[in-house]
């Protein structure tokens, strides 16, 4: 009886030193935070002072290739994690990420400006970032007279296939996630159907983001012939910026766009877990969230951030993206790409 | 004296260094560089693929089925034609540039680099935009082997015409002088005389160029087509497209093999061939042209073989002087300011590649040094330290740049800059033994020999008499690891940088990366940059090298 009390007495202290360290004492935790993110990661200069201002914090942003190397990497080092935020994860990844238990749970203060529909994760494991979409782009004026698409379904026509381009979905993300807005335009039934269509009417295939725009498409520099190029929403809004005084900028079509949201998240096996979950919450502040427009050219997912005029001019609003679960994703991938090949070699 | 008479294999005598500096130093050398070899190369390698073994494959396929003989035949037979073409096409320039004497020639050698610097994608597109006119179109479906083995040669050109014109240029000219006089034809000459003196460094660059070619991801993943792979664009697909971990392991280990294997069969090869050697007595060869003829071959093979490597990159050069369609210097001045998309400038982004270069220049001098003096010795532990250089040269860089990262988790050195420096280095470490062995074989152990009689210690004697003589050559292949390292080549893709620590080739792919004319002139005049500092590096080495030079490259 005696000895059952004190084992009791042992546990509610063991409960309350727990409490005592998780609850607070985030001083206790090193107070220098490792972001790590792909190389398209960018903020202004200095973005991070006022952070540091306000909790002590030091952040060091450590930065390798894209996306998808930095998941094989967390996933390579899960548990042992080379920083103590990752930032770059996204739908398309996302999956992967989660079954190979490379991050922690936070809730990010903040997450009630989130739309729901960017919240992927109910375990709060990653935290939305930022979203963009994948679209086809175009110009009106460069497609030998065919009448402009104005659905998916019209790219299968002879005149228009035979003038887009888009990536192989096995190297390149813009090319996977048109291979993903097919599927979830026309279903496990269709898609394979639009594709056949797409080659024989005389679709470019290329491997990468930068051959598809920058070589076969009318719009690129140095450019080639093509009139329709699978591309980013915010390829419009490059355009425009920097386009010079009379920028000439591609057109979207809206029912192509496939979303890619971004996530940031606690890497499992840091030993800052509380301070690296600050810094979730604070690129999920307002402040951080409205400088990543204009540095990343996507949009913040906090909604209330202020998107500038400039970003916004050149906008065209997505309003209802194609999207597949990460499940989804996860489940078929590796099939889908399989018979996507298989059909270009039949 | 063996240095008098050319044709004599150096190698069958006592080397003058392993005298010096005793055989039981030499061997320590060879255990230190072999150390060295086994930390940053072998412990990566294992620990890359002991993880990637533990992670497996998804859906329990069997990792065993990635093995597959067409790409292993693919893999070796693209690098084997790449090899032989680059030779077919770099070997005439080689010679001209070791036979003659002529103006602008250090611009000319200097230039043939600009291409091997350049990030992939650049080069790889530069091609099949300048093939397309020429009825080789090469669409993303089916891609082209004639691109790819096009781009191959335009890559490493450079270098067969330094390893090979370097040594070429330091041949004693007299026995080909005496085989003319008695009536050879100078084909017969360069047959019996010139190439079984020069085979050594040929198959020295034969085995670099058939590494690079036999390790190629963005040539042939740019100009493949749908369906065909190599080792390396296998091992990357598997582990990161598809996180297919085990069968991606499968693929390293097989790779590591035939790699070690490959380049045994090169120190059999090496060894086998007569060392030609030639000394402060050689009459060297080159001259400047006379005849018209002379003229005439030299302007053709000069012109041609710059016009193959340069005319895919002159769209781009002229590309970066366009402003707004408007001719300018504009792209040159915008490097100065951080665009948007990136995290700092390009100049300062050129600034840190320089700095890089420096650094593992530096590193890849120090072991590169050391293994050439273990390596000019006999027996067991000289010819491993010969293979053991070699072998970063073929391993893929995605199982490099994984072995840092699951197999150095002590301390914070994965996020520090040493593991970035010693991935540039290990790639640099073969270029500088390519240079400096053959310096040590050819040369005349007697200052050594009376150094050491007249009371010097050992390590008196290596800094203040071989170290100074071997300059020239020590100097010529840390250039070329630092061009390794402009180039941005191997494992470091692979491993976390400092924000501020972006360097010039990842400025180049971040601003080709968006479809704003603004940032593609940008993007051209920094290759342009990065062209003319190559070049620079290159004339800056060959000043340095002096006329005492007795190296590959």
């Amino acid at each position: 009886m005696f000895s059952h009390i004190r084992s009791m007495a042992v546990i509610v202290a063991m409960g309350a030193i727990a409490v005592g360290c998780g609850g607070a004492d985030s001083a206790a935790e090193p107070t220098t935070v490792t972001l790590l993110a792909h190389e398209s990661f960018v903020l202004p200069d200095g973005t991070f002072e006022a952070f540091t201002a306000e909790t002590g914090i030091t952040v060091e942003v450590l930065q390798t290739g894209d996306a998808g190397t930095i998941v094989a990497n967390a996933i390579a080092t899960a548990g042992d994690p080379v920083g103590d935020v990752l930032f770059g994860v996204d739908n398309l990844l996302l999956q992967r990420a989660l079954d190979a238990n490379v991050f922690v749970a936070h809730e990010a203060a903040g997450l009630d400006d989130v739309p729901d529909r960017v919240k992927l994760d109910p375990q709060n494991r990653v935290t939305p970032i930022d979203s963009g979409y994948v679209c086809v782009n175009y110009r009106a004026d460069a497609l030998n007279g065919a009448a402009p698409p104005t659905s998916l379904n019209d790219l299968r026509q002879p005149q228009l296939a035979s003038q887009f381009v888009t990536q192989n979905p096995e190297n390149s993300t813009p090319g996977l996630a048109f291979l993903f807005a097919t599927i979830a335009s026309f279903g496990e039934d269709g898609w394979k159907d639009f594709w056949r269509d797409l080659r024989d009417n005389g679709v470019t295939i290329t491997p990468g983001w930068n051959e598809a725009w920058n070589n076969a498409y009318v719009g690129g520099d140095p450019g080639g012939t093509k009139g329709i190029v699978n591309s980013y929403a915010s390829s419009p809004v490059f355009e425009g910026l920097f386009g010079g005084d009379d920028p000439v900028v591609s057109e979207i079509l809206i029912d192509s766009c496939f979303e890619q949201i971004e996530f940031a998240g606690v890497l499992a096996g840091t030993d800052a877990p509380q301070n690296a979950g600050k810094l979730i919450d604070y690129l999920l502040s307002p402040a951080v969230q409205s400088e990543i427009p204009l540095s990343m050219f996507v949009e913040p997912v906090n909604s209330t951030a202020t998107i500038p005029e400039e970003f916004s001019t050149w906008t065209t609003p997505i309003t209802s993206p194609l999207a597949l679960t990460p499940t989804e994703i996860a489940e078929n991938q590796a099939r889908w790409t399989q018979e996507w090949l298989e059909l270009f070699r039949e | 004296m063996a240095g008098v008479v050319p044709g004599v294999n150096t190698g069958s005598v006592p080397s003058s260094f392993t005298r010096t500096i005793g055989p039981v130093a030499t061997s320590r050398l060879a255990v230190a560089v072999l150390i060295f070899m086994t930390i940053t190369v072998g412990y990566p390698v294992f620990a890359m693929v002991r993880r990637f073994a533990d992670l497996g494959s998804p859906g329990g396929v069997s990792r065993w089925s990635a093995i597959d003989a067409g790409l292993i035949g693919f893999t070796i037979g693209q690098a084997v034609a790449s090899t032989a073409l680059t030779l077919a096409i770099g070997l005439p320039l080689a010679h001209v540039l070791a036979r003659y004497r002529f103006a602008g020639q250090g611009v000319v050698e200097a230039a043939t680099l600009v291409p091997f610097i350049l990030p992939t994608v650049v080069v790889a597109v530069a091609v099949q935009r300048l093939l397309s006119p020429l009825g080789v179109e090469v669409d993303g479906i089916n891609g082209s082997l004639i691109a790819i083995l096009v781009a191959h040669v335009v890559f490493n050109v450079s270098v067969v015409v330094r390893i090979v014109g370097g040594y070429w240029r330091q041949l004693d000219i007299r026995p080909n002088e005496a085989a003319a006089l008695l009536g050879a034809a100078p084909w017969t000459v360069f047959r019996r005389v010139t190439f079984p003196r020069i085979a050594p460094a040929i198959l020295a660059a034969a085995a670099v160029v058939f590494f690079f070619t036999f390790t190629s991801f963005g040539v042939i993943v740019i100009l493949g087509g749908l369906t065909r792979a190599t080792l390396e664009t296998e091992i990357y697909r598997y582990a990161i497209l598809r996180n297919d971990f085990g069968s991606a392991a499968v693929l390293a280990v097989i790779q590591a093999v035939a790699v070690a294997g490959l380049a045994l069969v090169n120190q059999r090869l090496q060894k086998r061939l007569t060392a030609a050697s030639s000394s402060s007595q050689a009459i060297l060869g080159a001259r400047p042209i006379g005849s018209l003829a002379e003229r005439v071959h030299a302007t053709v093979v000069v012109s041609g073989t710059l016009l193959f490597l340069l005319a895919p990159l002159l769209s781009l050069a002229v590309r970066s002087f366009v402003v707004d369609g408007q001719p300018g210097f504009g792209n040159y001045t915008a490097l100065l300011d951080r665009p948007a998309i990136l995290v700092i400038s390009p100049a300062r982004a050129v600034l840190n590649s320089i700095l890089f270069a420096a650094l593992a220049a530096l590193l890849a001098a120090l072991i590169g040094t050391t293994a050439a003096l273990a390596a000019q010795a006999h027996g067991r532990l000289a010819h491993l330290t010969e293979i053991a250089v070699l072998v970063p040269l073929g391993i893929s860089a995605v199982t490099l740049g994984f072995g840092y990262l699951v197999g150095f988790t002590f301390g914070d050195l994965r996020s520090s800059p040493i593991l970035l420096i010693t991935a540039h280095a290990v790639i640099g470490i073969p270029f500088v033994v390519a240079a400096v062995l053959p310096a040590l074989r050819n040369f005349d152990g007697g200052v050594l020999d009376a150094a050491a009689l007249l009371g010097a210690p050992p390590r008196r004697v290596l800094t203040k008499v071989a170290l100074p003589i071997l300059r020239p050559a020590l100097v010529a292949g840390a250039g070329f690891a630092a061009a390794v390292s402009l180039g941005e080549f191997g494992a470091s893709g692979f491993l976390a940088r400092s924000r501020s620590s972006l360097t010039a080739p990842q400025a180049v792919f971040g601003l080709l990366g968006q479809p704003a004319p603004a940032f593609q002139g940008q993007a051209a005049a920094l290759c342009v940059v990065l062209g003319l500092l190559v070049i620079a590096l290159v004339l800056l080495i060959d000043r340095g090298r002096g006329s005492l030079g007795r190296s590959w490259l």
